[in-house]
């Protein structure tokens, strides 16, 4: 296939607007091609779409579905002769999520927590989800294991826990959410900080997350730890974020990346002392990541509407709950994590909403270098993954955060500096927030840029670059993300104007880290112990087998194993 | 005769307990011995008489025909009604269920799952209020007070008391059995009311009325109660509503004593919002007690694949879910169902009589390794391999965990899947045909 | 006498629930539990029947003490023969209901009827 004359943003090669032709050979980026000709002069094309940070698969989104048919009644579409029927907004099915992303142009998506003992269903539903690409980062914070190996303040064995249970998970990367605190929450309290001991177990969500990261460099992997901070969601827990990045700035990355990803950012730069004083401290935390490069996020913007809160931090859900005096779900997993879904809607009248709304914004806007912030929603705690539309053009467009802004709570302004910011992003800035970055942050060498070699994930957008203005037509330019032109992955037109086009399966990306077999040996010891006297499930029958991923791509990391770097 | 295999850690198949340490022998391609697991899993495990061909009915009487033949005329029936139920699905795998689901789409059908008559209340329920729920591993390692409200597991889960709940110890409750408070609420003294440290009876219908009671009990507004609810008098209540308050961790695990009582779903809603108020004061969770093995499974899989757990109607073509109008008694009672497919459950058995009486109406398709009074409602029988212990395939355990079944022998009938495969096949062939045809 | 009928699961019907068509199966599942002061003042003893009748139908089954049942109170072990006492009636969520309904229990020289002849066209007694 060859694309002609598309005016291209490849930031990781150093593109940024070019005409130029694509060529792409057996699914792959290639010098020459032969083959359909599309003509897209003059449109702008970017590498297909890579989503960090998503809840699209596992027990907890399932749970959502079960407890919200007033959701799955939303954006019915009947089975046509290529698709199956789509339900759901916040919680859409299986396959409405894949066909959604991919007509957005999105290609590849990570679900962001997926817990060790529940991964099998986690691979159940990402395998039923078409087309695009995924992987699932396996969650570690609240973990027996690891919090018995960093109390020994025995790294090797930590390394080896991780690389284990990333194997028996399936899993792409440590995800560490509320460390600590899920563990507290098995008997209903939560942690209070970074150094607020976890009851029981003799160590400090600051050591959790410090020792992970440590393991996580040990191992190379190609992701850093992802973190969910201690304190989410409180007024006043800049403060903790600060702390948590400080901790982790002297660990020395085992690749060109970041040491750390926290994510969803937006609902951890809150100040004030309350709900009364709720504040935005965005200005401080963008402070941070402009002075140093340990550290990547993602915005995990809110938007005004419905969403469903769902995350393994159980207790900041119990709280939503009580708040909002809605329905809740709680799942508490043995000896690894806790998880809640709460159903929520943010108003424009309601103030902290409207904080919240702008605090995602100015963290963008306020961070000088792209290549340290994704375009997330936390979907769908934030907002669902089909309204990225809507946060982009909100980036790009000054009068249409004005305008916006003119509908919402009159105190706004006293609680944040988004109306004096006047930068608007450019089409580079946002292929590298919504492609270039996150494959980079993820580890990816063959997504999110279009060099030689690349997955041929291509989205071609049905907007003229050089007549486009992106601050004055942001309706347009919302419009047009919203439905793809065309959605190349992996050499195959999947989208077309709004239609699928095609349904193939995509490929589950997971990490299989080596280390030395002594170190596996004594960790094996603690594992056959705490099967035999804590677990509810037998060792045998505890790790994803190969039939749950008949499309695996397996990466390899480790201490064994020579290895690429990620440029 | 071969040297015997000892297969170890095989899942049993029988009840959502869905235990996983199964030791089982083999020899001589059949199975031999069944060790840790209870009655109901050995007697599953070790098998009984059951059918080998398929059978069609021909003037009143099931004859024996072929798979093809089997396959093809259930296409036909299927293809001919405006709205075929398929019906079952608990006791097979979740990569039947996938199947089956397609099957649904293609023709165009209502699916339901044997939790309509089940836990369908519970689902309900959840979906008013949430499942402040955890998996039994938590239940095991810290709950020190544990309610069974309307369950009986001592004869519908022999070995949840010690692998999971009441006898069970782990690393918060090293006593065991001896650790725990034990309540067990129910119309009737069980079994498993005589494994309870307090044992509370109540009248018949009354469950609602008990725990709305108990919820004011722990609110602090207990002054407007009557001396007597339900059967239990106030003070006793009041101390229960203490134990539960004052628990460290708590476990409610319920079942059909008040899914199927007066009140039904509004009976789950009530016990929901106990627990989750109970948090405020105490860590505590709530679990259904899922009765078949894959109820569960049929449940997740449905979700993710319709947006809904149950009684999902594709007969316009996008899933469409309203229990009360959309589950199977009452396609059947309404005479809407024109034909269905029974897999993996026995609707004959387990349905009002009135219902079965609707269901002897219509054209019935039986999937099933054993012969029970649906088979002789159906025409169209089709013999099957036992999911879990001839097939491989993937479960779903009453707290929601997924585990894999094992096969443990061969089987030269087909499975689930495949016969669900076969079927969407014809059906897609003589859709084919038919279009042809009208061209 | 007027009592109330729960149906549910026990662990001879759950054993016998893949043999439906079986001797263990009706022995299991074609029962009737009735507390032991009922079982005595109807004067029933081991081997005699039961006739329950409500207004969704009427079936015989085997007479069981059972020492934790309450007066004025039957358990029948779920199955086809429960199920005739068993309405249609959803109450508008899709699940009958299954536990607490009234029949009139009285002893009977009928036969418990078979499995098969539960499901025999010509028996239409039964409803």
């Amino acid at each position: 296939m060859i694309i002609k004359g598309g005016m291209v943003y490849d930031p990781a090669n150093g593109i940024y607007g070019e005409e130029m032709d694509l060529c792409i050979d057996k699914g792959k980026i290639a010098e020459d091609g032969k083959g359909e000709v599309i003509d897209a002069r003059g449109l702008l094309v970017m590498p297909g779409g890579v989503d960090a940070h998503s809840h699209i698969a596992g027990k907890k989104v399932n749970t959502g579905r079960i407890m919200r048919p007033d959701d799955s009644r939303l954006g019915t579409e009947a089975r046509t002769a290529i698709c199956r029927p789509s339900t759901g907004y916040t919680v859409p099915n299986c396959y409405a999520i894949g066909y959604r992303y991919a007509r957005m142009g999105y290609t590849t998506v990570f679900e962001a927590a997926s817990p060790i003992l529940e991964a099998r269903h986690t691979h159940e539903e990402l395998e039923a989800i078409p087309i695009i690409d995924k992987g699932a980062l396996t969650l570690f914070g609240n973990n027996w294991q690891v919090m018995e190996c960093v109390r020994d303040r025995d790294i090797s064995k930590l390394a080896a826990y991780v690389a284990w249970a990333l194997r028996a998970a399936r899993g792409y990367g440590v995800k560490i959410v509320n460390p600590g605190g899920g563990e507290a929450w098995g008997f209903g309290s939560n942690v209070k900080g970074i150094n607020d001991p976890v009851p029981g177990f003799d160590v400090t969500p600051g050591e959790i997350i410090k020792a992970l990261a440590e393991a996580n460099e040990m191992l190379r992997l190609p992701h850093s730890i992802h973190v969910h901070f201690n304190n989410t969601g409180k007024p006043g827990n800049y403060t903790t974020a600060l702390e948590t990045l400080d901790l982790l700035k002297d660990i020395k990355p085992s690749r060109m990346r970041q040491v750390v990803h926290v994510t969803h950012m937006q609902f951890s730069a809150y100040g004030g002392t309350g709900w009364r004083d709720f504040e935005s401290k965005a200005p401080i935390i963008a402070d941070y990541f402009n002075a140093h490069d340990h550290a990547t996020m993602d915005m995990g913007q809110l938007l005004f509407g419905s969403a469903t809160t769902m995350t393994a931090d159980a207790p900041l859900e119990y709280g939503n709950a009580r708040l909002t005096h809605n329905k809740w779900s709680n799942h508490d997993i043995e000896l690894e994590e806790a998880s809640g879904v709460v159903p929520m809607i943010y108003s424009k009248k309601v103030l902290t909403n409207a904080v919240q709304w702008a605090i995602g914004l100015e963290l963008a806007l306020l961070v000088k270098d792209p290549w340290k912030i994704l375009m997330t929603t936390d979907n769908p705690n934030g907002s669902p993954f089909v309204n990225y539309p809507e946060v982009i053009t909100l980036l790009m467009s000054q009068p249409k955060r004005e305008a916006e802004m003119a509908t919402l709570h009159d105190q706004l302004p006293k609680r944040t500096t988004l109306a004096e910011i006047q930068r608007e992003m450019d089409w580079t800035d946002i292929a590298i927030m919504t492609r270039a970055a996150s494959a980079r942050i993820l580890g990816m060498q063959d997504k999110g840029h279009l060099g030689p070699g690349a997955d041929a994930d291509i989205t071609i957008y049905n907007l003229k670059v050089d007549e486009v203005d992106t601050s004055k037509d942001h309706a347009l330019v919302k419009k047009a993300l919203s439905s793809a032109k065309y959605t190349i992955k992996g050499g195959v037109v999947v989208s077309k104007e709004g239609q699928i086009q095609a349904t193939p399966p995509g490929r589950t990306f997971w990490v299989d880290a080596g280390v030395p077999k002594e170190d596996s040996d004594r960790l094996m010891a603690d594992i056959e112990e705490k099967f035999a006297r804590y677990y509810s499930v037998q060792l045998s029958n505890y790790a994803v087998q190969d039939a749950y991923l008949p499309h695996a791509k397996v990466i390899k990391a480790g201490l064994s194993v020579p290895l690429q770097e990620v440029a | 005769m071969s040297e015997p295999i000892l297969i170890k850690d095989a899942v049993c198949s029988f009840c959502g307990c869905l235990c996983d340490d199964i030791d089982v022998e083999v020899a001589g391609s059949r199975i031999q011995r069944v060790k840790h697991a209870c009655r109901l899993g050995s007697s599953k495990i070790m098998g009984h008489e059951r059918m080998q061909n398929p059978m069609i009915r021909k003037n009143g009487e099931l004859v024996a025909t072929s798979f093809q033949e089997a396959y093809d005329r259930a296409a036909q029936i299927l293809l001919a009604a405006n709205e075929p139920l398929l019906y079952g699905w608990a006791c097979t795998s979740c990569e039947a269920h996938k199947k089956g689901i397609l099957l649904a789409e293609e023709v165009g059908g209502v699916i339901d799952s044997t939790a309509t008559v089940c836990h369908g209340p519970s689902v309900i329920g959840i979906e008013e209020k949430g499942l402040p729920g955890a998996t039994l591993g938590q239940v095991k390692n810290r709950a020190d007070t544990i309610v069974f409200w309307g369950c009986n597991p001592a004869e519908a889960h022999p070995r949840h008391f010690l692998r999971y709940s009441s006898n069970s110890s782990g690393r918060f409750t090293p006593q065991g059995r001896d650790g725990r408070k034990v309540v067990v609420v129910d119309v009737r003294e069980t079994r498993t009311a005589k494994n309870a440290d307090k044992f509370f009876r109540i009248n018949p219908g009354s469950d609602y009325e008990v725990i709305s009671a108990l919820r004011m009990l722990i609110a602090g507004k207990g002054e407007s109660i009557p001396e007597e609810v339900g059967g239990v008098l106030k003070a006793d209540l009041a101390d229960l509503a203490d134990v539960l308050k004052s628990a460290r961790f708590g476990a409610l695990f319920f079942g059909l004593g008040i899914t199927h009582s007066r009140g039904r779903y509004k009976n789950i809603d009530n016990a929901l919002s106990l627990v989750a108020e109970l948090n405020q004061y105490s860590k505590f969770v709530i679990m259904p007690m899922r009765g078949h093995y894959n109820v569960g499974g049929i449940g997740q899989t449905l979700a993710w694949s319709s947006g809904y757990p149950m009684s999902v109607d594709y007969t316009r073509g996008a899933p469409y879910f309203n229990p009360g109008e959309t589950a199977a008694c009452d396609l059947l009672a309404r005479r809407d169902a024109d034909a269905a497919l029974v897999i993996a459950a026995d609707a004959g058995s387990n349905f009002p009589r009135a219902i079965v009486e609707a269901l002897a109406e219509i054209p019935v398709i039986q999937i099933d390794p054993y012969e029970n009074p649906t088979t002789l409602l159906s025409d169209v029988v089709i013999p099957c391999a036992i999911a879990g212990v001839e097939v491989e395939g993937t479960a779903y355990r009453m707290d929601g965990l997924a585990l894999r079944l094992r096969k443990m022998v061969d089987c030269s009938l087909p499975s689930d899947e495949e016969i669900l495969t076969h079927i969407l096949e014809s059906v897609q062939k003589q859709r084919g045909s038919m279009s042809t045809k009208e061209a | 006498m007027l009592a109330t009928m729960i149906s549910g699961r026990t662990l001879a019907q759950g054993a016998g629930c893949e043999s439906k068509m079986s001797p263990d199966f009706f022995k299991a599942a074609a029962i009737c539990h009735l507390s032991e002061r009922d079982f005595k003042s109807m004067q029933l003893e081991e081997g005699k029947n039961v006739l329950l009748k409500n207004e969704f139908g009427q079936v015989v089954l085997a007479a069981r003490a059972d020492a934790g049942l309450p007066e004025k109170m039957v358990f029948i072990p779920m199955g086809p023969w429960a199920n005739i006492l068993v309405g249609k009636e959803t109450g508008g969520c899709g699940t009958p209901h299954f536990k607490g309904l009234m029949v009139e229990v009285e002893a009977t020289d009928s036969p418990v009827l078979s499995i098969r002849e539960l499901f025999s066209k010509r028996d239409r007694a039964y409803v």
